[in-house]
C-alpha cells in the first residue's frame, strides 16, 4: 500500500499541477501568438497523456487495496471516511472526461475553446486533492462519529469532509503538487541546457515550470509551519518525534539531526529556544516530550524524524534556489548561464518529489501505531491474508515495470521531438508501416 | 424506495455504464490482438487508439466509482466481498493496470519493436479484465460472498456462474467494442476495415449468443435465486436484450453501424439491468440484502448528493465528450477514404499531419481586424 501510495502521489502532483502549468503555456502561445510557446503546450499535454493514464491505473490500484489489505479498517469506518472519496472520483471524472476532450482537442476546436477545456482539469484538481486529504487528515485526527461500546454512531459524513485539519493539510499538499510538477519539469529543460541545447523552447519552458515552482517554493514554509503548527495540539507524540524530544523541556531546543540510540538523543545539534518557538510559537511552551506517551503509543522516532527534517532542509534549499534565480534575474543576471545553478536546477525536481515523499513518511510513520488517530491501530485495520508478501512483490514487480515503460516511452518521446519530429505517429500505424515497406521489404515481422 | 435501495440504484447505474462503456473499451482489445501481423493490422490498431484514445479513462472512472460507492454504502459487504474475491479482484486489477498503462506507453512507443510489447499486454489484458470481473459478478450473484468475513478463495470465483459469468462478460465486451468500431471506421470512411470488423463482429455475437445459451442449464443449478428472478421479474428485460442483440445482428448484416450502436448498448444494457433486478433485494446473492448492508443513513444520504451533484456535473461534460467522438465533429479520422488497404502513398491525413506541425491556424496577422 505504502509502496502503490508513494508511487501514485507523484503522478498525482502532475494531475493536479500539470493542467495549470499547460493553461498557462497554452496562453502564453495564444496570446503572444508564440509558436514554441504552442509547441510546447502541445508536448506537455502529450507527456500529461501518458502519466494521466498510469496516474488512472495506479488510482485504480489504491481504491481496490483499500478493500484488499484494508478490510478491518474499511469494514468499520467505510461509511465514515466515505463521502470526500465520493466527491474525489467525481472531481476525477470530470477531469479526466476534459483530459480526453483537451488531448483529441488539438487542431479539431476553436483554439479559445479549445484552451477553455485545461480550466476545470485545474480546477478539479484542486478539489479531488482536498478530498483526499480531507481523509488523510481525518486519520490524523478523526472527527464525524462516536464510539460508543466499541460501536460506531452518529456518524456525520460532511464533518469527515470538512474537517478541521483538511484545509492546511490540503493547502500543504496541493502547494507541494506545483512544486513537484513545476521543479520536475524544469530540471528536464535544466539538464537540457546542460547539455548545450539552450534554445528559446527550453528558456521558455524553463520559465514558466520554474515559475510555478517557485512561488510554491516561497509559500510552502509558511504553510506548512501553520500546520505544524497544529500539532502540539492535535498529535503531540508525532510532534515529538519531529522534533527528536525525548522528554518534555522548557523552553526546547531544535535538534538539527541526530538519531535516538536505547532512548538517548546522539549526534544532534541543538539550538536552544528555537523548537518552542517553531512549533509553539512562543519563547516558553514546551514541546511534549517522548515520555509522556505509552511505549506503544509511540511512533517509530527516528524515521520520522528524519523524514520531516529532510522535508524542510530540501524545501528550504529549494526556496533559496527559486529566491535566487528570480532576485538575480531582477538584477540582470540571468542564472541560466551558469552550469553550477543549472546543475541545481536540474537535481531539483528529484529533490522535490524526496521532499515530498519524506513529508508523506513523515505524516504517516508519525501518526504509527495508529491508523485512525487514537481510534484504530494499524494491524486492527489490516486484512490476515497470508500471501500479503507476495502480493507485495508482485506489485513491486508490476510498478517497476510500469516505470521502466514509463521512463522508455518519456524518453523516447524527447528524443523524436529532439530529433525534429512532432507529431509523434504510432509506429505501427498504417504510415509508419507503408514507409517501412519502402524502405525495407523484410521488415515486417510475424505480427505478436 | 428506501434510502438504502436508492444508493444500490445508484450504484448499479454505474455498474451498467461501466459495463457498457468500459466494457466496449476492453472489447477493443480483442480484435487488436487478432488484428493480424503488424502490417496487416496498422490500420485497425490505429482505429482502435483513435476510438479509445479520448474517452477510456473518462469510462475508466465508473469503475472507481462503483468501488467508492459500494465502500461507503455498504461498507462491510465490500470489505467481505473484496477479502473472498480477492484473487479475481487482483488479476482483474492486474489487467486495468497493464492495459491502461501500456495502451498509453503503445501509443507513443519510438519503434515498432517497443509498440510490438506494449500492444501486446494492451490487448491480453483487455481481453482477460472482462473475464474476471465476470468471474466476481458470478460468484456475488450465486451466494458465494458471506456478508462478513471470507468465503472459500477458490471456489467463490472458480464456479459454473462465475467461468459463465466471466466467458459472457468477456464476449459481450467483444461483441459491443465490434459494433462501436464498426461505425467508427465506417464513419471515417475506411470500407475495407468495416467490412473486416462486421465479419469479426458477426462471429462475435454468434459466439456470445451460444455462450449465454449453453450457461442456462448450469445457472439453474449452481445459482437458484438468480434464475428465479431471472425468469420471473427479471423476464421481460432479458427478453428484450434477446431481441435487442438479435436486431443488432440484422443492422451489422445489413451494414447499417449507426443503428446497431444503439441495439447493442441496449441488448447489453438489458441484461445487465437484468441481473439486477432478478438479485433484487439481495446485495450479496442469499447472504445479506441491500437493506441490512447498508452503511450510517447520513451517509447514504450524503451520497445522494454526490451522485445527484455528478449527474448534474458529470454527465453533461461526458455527454460533451461522446458527441465529439462518435459524431463527424471529429472525423480528422487517420486513413482516406476508401484507399483499402494501407500503404498506397501519402493520403489525406498525411496531409493534415503535417499540417500540424506548423502552429495553430494563424490569427490575421494584420493589427487592424477588420470589425
Amino acid at each position: 500500500m505504502a509502496l502503490s501510495l508513494g508511487w501514485h502521489i507523484v503522478l498525482a502532483c502532475f494531475g493536479v499541477a500539470f493542467p495549470a502549468m499547460i493553461f498557462v503555456m497554452h496562453l502564453i502561445g495564444i496570446r503572444r501568438n508564440d509558436e514554441d510557446a504552442l509547441l510546447l503546450a502541445r508536448k506537455w499535454a502529450k507527456v500529461s497523456a501518458v502519466l494521466f493514464a498510469i496516474g488512472a491505473v495506479s488510482g485504480t490500484v489504491l481504491s481496490f487495496e483499500m478493500g484488499v489489505l484494508w478490510p478491518g479498517l474499511m469494514a468499520t469506518y467505510g461509511d465514515v471516511l466515505g463521502l470526500p472519496f465520493a466527491f474525489e472520483g467525481l472531481a476525477f471524472f470530470v477531469e479526466a472526461i476534459f483530459l480526453g476532450i483537451y488531448l483529441y482537442g488539438w487542431d479539431r476546436m476553436p483554439s479559445r475553446q479549445h484552451l477553455m477545456m485545461v480550466l476545470p482539469m485545474a480546477l478539479t484538481g484542486i478539489v479531488g486533492t482536498f478530498c483526499v486529504i480531507a481523509v488523510n487528515a481525518w486519520m490524523n485526527a478523526p472527527v464525524g462519529f462516536d464510539l460508543v461500546d466499541g460501536q460506531v454512531t452518529n456518524i456525520d459524513p460532511w464533518a469527515v469532509l470538512l474537517n478541521p485539519d483538511a484545509f492546511w493539510q490540503f493547502l500543504h499538499m496541493w502547494v507541494a503538487a506545483y512544486m513537484v510538477a513545476g521543479f520536475t519539469l524544469a530540471s528536464v529543460y535544466a539538464v537540457g541546457f546542460l547539455r548545450g541545447r539552450g534554445d528559446r523552447p527550453h528558456s521558455l519552458g524553463f520559465r514558466v515550470a520554474f515559475a510555478f515552482a517557485s512561488v510554491s517554493a516561497v509559500l510552502q514554509p509558511f504553510v506548512g509551519h501553520l500546520l505544524g503548527g497544529r500539532l502540539a495540539e492535535t498529535q503531540p507524540a508525532k510532534l515529538a518525534a519531529f522534533e527528536l524530544a525525548t522528554d518534555t523541556e522548557s523552553p526546547s531546543p531544535l535538534r538539527l539531526g541526530g538519531v535516538l540510540v536505547d532512548g538517548v538523543v546522539r549526534w544532534s545539534v541543538d539550538i536552544p529556544y528555537l523548537g518552542s518557538l517553531i512549533a509553539r510559537n512562543s519563547f516558553t511552551a514546551p514541546v511534549e516530550g517522548l515520555d509522556s506517551f505509552p511505549v506503544e503509543d509511540r511512533p517509530p522516532v527516528n524515521i520520522t524524524h528524519w523524514a520531516f527534517q529532510g522535508m524542510v532542509g530540501i524545501g528550504f534549499l529549494l526556496m533559496l534556489a527559486a529566491v535566487g534565480f528570480w532576485a538575480a534575474r531582477w538584477r540582470g543576471r540571468d542564472l541560466l548561464r551558469h552550469r553550477w545553478f543549472l546543475r541545481l536546477a536540474a537535481a531539483s525536481g528529484v529533490l522535490a518529489v524526496l521532499a515530498m515523499e519524506a513529508g508523506w513518511i513523515a505524516t504517516e510513520v508519525g501518526r504509527q501505531p495508529w491508523i485512525v488517530y487514537e481510534v484504530m491501530r494499524t494491524p486492527e485495520a489490516a486484512g490476515e491474508n497470508s500471501g500479503l508478501w507476495w502480493l507485495l512483490g508482485a506489485t513491486t514487480v508490476v510498478y517497476a515495470a510500469m516505470t521502466i515503460g514509463a521512463v522508455i516511452v518519456l524518453s523516447s518521446m524527447a528524443r523524436r521531438w529532439r530529433a525534429g519530429e512532432v507529431d509523434l505517429p504510432s509506429p505501427y500505424g498504417p504510415e509508419a508501416q507503408s514507409r517501412n515497406r519502402s524502405s525495407s521489404p523484410a521488415a515486417d515481422g510475424s505480427g505478436r | 424506495m428506501s434510502l438504502a435501495v436508492a444508493v444500490a440504484v445508484a450504484m448499479f447505474v454505474g455498474v451498467i455504464a461501466y459495463a457498457l462503456f468500459g466494457g466496449a473499451d476492453f472489447g477493443s482489445g480483442f480484435y487488436d490482438l487478432t488484428a493480424g501481423g503488424s502490417r496487416q493490422g496498422a490500420e485497425l490498431r490505429t482505429l482502435i487508439d483513435h476510438s479509445i484514445g479520448p474517452v477510456w479513462e473518462a469510462n475508466h472512472v465508473w469503475l472507481i466509482y462503483v468501488l467508492v460507492t459500494w465502500w461507503t454504502a455498504f461498507p462491510e459487504s465490500f470489505a467481505s466481498a473484496m477479502s473472498t474475491l480477492i484473487l479475481p479482484m487482483l488479476l482483474a486489477l492486474l489487467g486495468i493496470v497493464l492495459r491502461g498503462a501500456s495502451f498509453a506507453f503503445r501509443k507513443y512507443a519510438a519503434t515498432m519493436n517497443q509498440a510490438r510489447v506494449f500492444g501486446a499486454v494492451f490487448a491480453i489484458s483487455s481481453v482477460i479484465t472482462p473475464f474476471f470481473f465476470g468471474t466476481v459478478a458470478g460468484g456475488i450473484a450465486s451466494g458465494r460472498v458471506p456478508a462478513t468475513g471470507r468465503g472459500d478463495l477458490w471456489s467463490s470465483w472458480l464456479n459454473p456462474t462465475s467461468v459463465f459469468g466471466g466467458a459472457i462478460a468477456a464476449a459481450t465486451c467483444a461483441f459491443l467494442a465490434g459494433v462501436f468500431l464498426c461505425a467508427d471506421a465506417c464513419r471515417s470512411r475506411q470500407g475495407t476495415l468495416a467490412e473486416q470488423l462486421r465479419r469479426r463482429t458477426l462471429v462475435v455475437g454468434a459466439v456470445t449468443g451460444v455462450v449465454v445459451f449453453a450457461a442456462l442449464p448450469s445457472l439453474q443449478s449452481d445459482a437458484p435465486t438468480l434464475t428465479e428472478g431471472l425468469q420471473t421479474r427479471a423476464a421481460p428485460l432479458i427478453a428484450a436484450s434477446g431481441l435487442t442483440g438479435a436486431a443488432t445482428m440484422v443492422l451489422l448484416a445489413t451494414r447499417r453501424f449507426g443503428r446497431a450502436r444503439f441495439t447493442a448498448v441496449t441488448a447489453v444494457a438489458a441484461v445487465v439491468t437484468g441481473w439486477g433486478i432478478a438479485q433484487y433485494p439481495w446485495l450479496l446473492v442469499d447472504r445479506a440484502t441491500i437493506v441490512e448492508a447498508a452503511g450510517a443513513p447520513a451517509t447514504l444520504r450524503a451520497l445522494l448528493v454526490a451522485v445527484g451533484l455528478a449527474a448534474v456535473i458529470v454527465l453533461p461534460a461526458l455527454g460533451y465528450l461522446y458527441r465529439l467522438t462518435q459524431t463527424e465533429t471529429w472525423s480528422g479520422h487517420p486513413t482516406a477514404p476508401a484507399v483499402g488497404r494501407a500503404g498506397l502513398g501519402q493520403r489525406p491525413e498525411s496531409a493534415l499531419r503535417v499540417k500540424t506541425t506548423t502552429p495553430e491556424p494563424k490569427k490575421p496577422t494584420n493589427p487592424h481586424p477588420s470589425a
